[in-house]
């Protein structure tokens, strides 16, 4: 059952969402540097660590898929993945208003964290047409789960190779996030990540949810030896 | 049950053979490779290369050529029944990511053996800086198989073959490539090569190499099941 | 309202054009998700109605094969 705890889980993330959103305007002081833009920190890295994370989290379920063969560890992937790319998005479109309101530009090479980003978000993306380039659905499932896999290596990898071809003229512009943030902006800052944490967790726990409910329908059908409706989808699990 | 290095010693041995005989990727890639170099002298608008744009240059050559001969890894396989046959045997299937991602460093080998001296004659003042070198080509070569390997296989029996290669291999070779023209660069720089960080980068790629290699070696006994 | 005086000088007009359209990028991405479940959502209900249909005809049938 996967609806079950949903509704809680929901309300947890809601809340969550509110206080962070309050602590932002009406408590977190302003940056010395950077002002009022700095606000856009407590949306964008958030986002970005959820989303990290989130694709990590595909890998790990991708690894018990392929230990365990029970194809809804498939689904479990496939949908962290699939929030985790829709975060993704928004993480760099965030990411592009912070730069263009910090130095100008809509993209800037210079902040390795943000370019580490966008390769993962391209890998990430491949992740799509890959699936649909495989026929045969088991196949697909165990080649998604080597994919997903693979890339969840891949992440911290490539984290550490842009961080290091960062050239050492280029000041480290994310000082704030390291060491030195003052207490209040620190307790903001770790109330919208676990805001953001407990919204991805819903979401992700939603969309299963929903694809149990057709699977569901499809199981009904099945068994009242009804035709079963056209147009599902060639790479979506299946969840029943 | 065969010992593995008698069924790796074998595999190996019949692609690179294959590979002599028939020489359809090979050719092809350094004809490619040379091509491209071409392509870059007119469209940079330049004769002579050194430091980040000749690092450039000499890597994105090389990481498409190396997609061309990856996306013919596992083509012989797929046509002749060398999935099946190597399933039946009792072998560690395993045996056959090493064997064919070893051919694979043999064949980027070759690659650079003929390119990178036809590019230093193109576009290099000096060739000090190409002795080095070979010890970021080498482990550069090795991260390359490993993750080339693993996609060909998978991309092999899909229906965009020719795409899939190109399109997830990319991605998974940034770090490697990071890596690779970070070493790179300082020693083709103007005043001769200069070893700025080289062994840091030159551990990036072995720490890419190792992980890699693990992963495919962890996973490729999941992609040859039924 | 006070809140927004204990904080230094906000410079509203700029930066808070910049700041908005984050946080709006994030509602707008979270709502047409919203959306894009919901019409998953209808096409589920519709499924269930025809489903319910069929289920309903075959108990019809069947009493009028019990009956006949």
């Amino acid at each position: 059952m996967y609806g079950k705890g949903l509704k809680p889980l929901s309300i947890a993330a809601v809340a969550m969402l509110a206080l962070s959103l309050s602590l932002v305007f009406f408590y977190a002081p302003l940056d010395g540097d950077q002002g009022f833009i700095q606000k856009i920190f407590y949306v964008h890295v958030p986002l970005a660590i959820t989303a990290l994370i989130g694709f990590v989290a595909g890998g790990v379920f991708a690894i018990l898929h392929l230990r365990s063969n029970d194809r809804k560890w498939d689904a479990y992937s496939y949908v962290a993945i699939h929030i985790s790319v829709i975060f993704g998005v928004a993480v760099l479109i965030t990411g592009a208003i912070w730069a263009k309101a910090s130095w100008g530009h809509w993209w800037v090479w210079d902040e390795p964290t943000l370019v580490s980003f966008l390769i993962v978000f391209l890998l990430y993306a491949t992740y799509y047409p890959f699936r649909y380039a495989i026929e045969d659905r088991d196949r697909q499932a165990r080649y998604a789960s080597v994919f997903a896999v693979t890339a969840g290596a891949f992440v911290p990898l490539n984290f550490m190779a842009v961080r290091m071809a960062e050239s050492l003229v280029h000041p480290r512009t994310f000082a704030t996030a390291e060491g030195g943030m003052p207490g209040e902006m620190m307790l903001t800052f770790l109330c919208s990540l676990v805001a953001m944490g407990l919204l991805w967790t819903t979401l992700v726990k939603f969309e299963l949810t929903a694809k149990s409910a057709s699977g569901q329908v499809k199981r009904l059908r099945r068994a009242l030896d009804a035709p079963v409706a056209g147009g599902s989808s060639r790479i979506a699990p299946e969840v029943s | 049950m065969t010992p593995s290095r008698t069924a790796f010693a074998a595999i190996l041995g019949k692609d690179l053979r294959s590979e002599l005989r028939t020489l359809q990727s090979l050719p092809a890639m350094a004809l490619f490779a040379v091509t491209t170099f071409v392509i870059f002298r007119f469209g940079l608008d330049r004769t002579s290369l050194s430091g980040s744009l000749a690092s450039g240059v000499l890597w994105a050559t090389l990481l498409f050529a190396a997609v061309l001969g990856i996306n013919r890894l596992f083509v012989s396989e797929r046509e002749e029944g060398g999935f099946d046959a190597i399933r039946l045997a009792p072998i560690d299937r395993t045996v056959l990511f090493a064997a064919k991602a070893s051919a694979l460093v043999v064949y980027l080998a070759a690659l650079e053996l003929v390119t990178v001296p036809i590019f230093a004659i193109f576009f290099l003042e000096d060739a000090a800086g190409l002795g080095p070198l070979v010890a970021v080509l080498l482990l550069t070569d090795l991260g390359l198989a490993a993750t080339g390997t693993l996609i060909s296989s998978m991309a092999v029996n899909s229906r965009a073959r020719d795409l899939l290669v190109p399109l997830v291999l990319l991605p998974l070779s940034i770090p490697l490539m990071i890596a690779a023209t970070g070493a790179t660069e300082p020693l083709l720089s103007l005043g001769g090569p200069s070893y700025d960080r080289f062994g840091t980068w030159l551990m990036v790629l072995g720490l890419y190499d190792l992980i890699f290699g693990l992963v495919g070696y962890a996973v490729f006994d999941f992609l040859l099941e039924d | 309202m006070e809140f927004l005086f204990a904080a230094p000088a906000l410079p509203l007009d700029e930066a808070g054009k910049y700041v908005a359209g984050a946080y709006i990028v994030f509602v707008v991405l979270l709502v047409v998700y919203v959306a894009i479940m919901a019409a998953k959502l209808q096409r589920i209900e519709k499924d269930l109605r025809e489903v319910a249909a069929i289920a309903e005809e075959r108990k019809a049938e069947k009493r009028e094969e019990v009956n006949a």
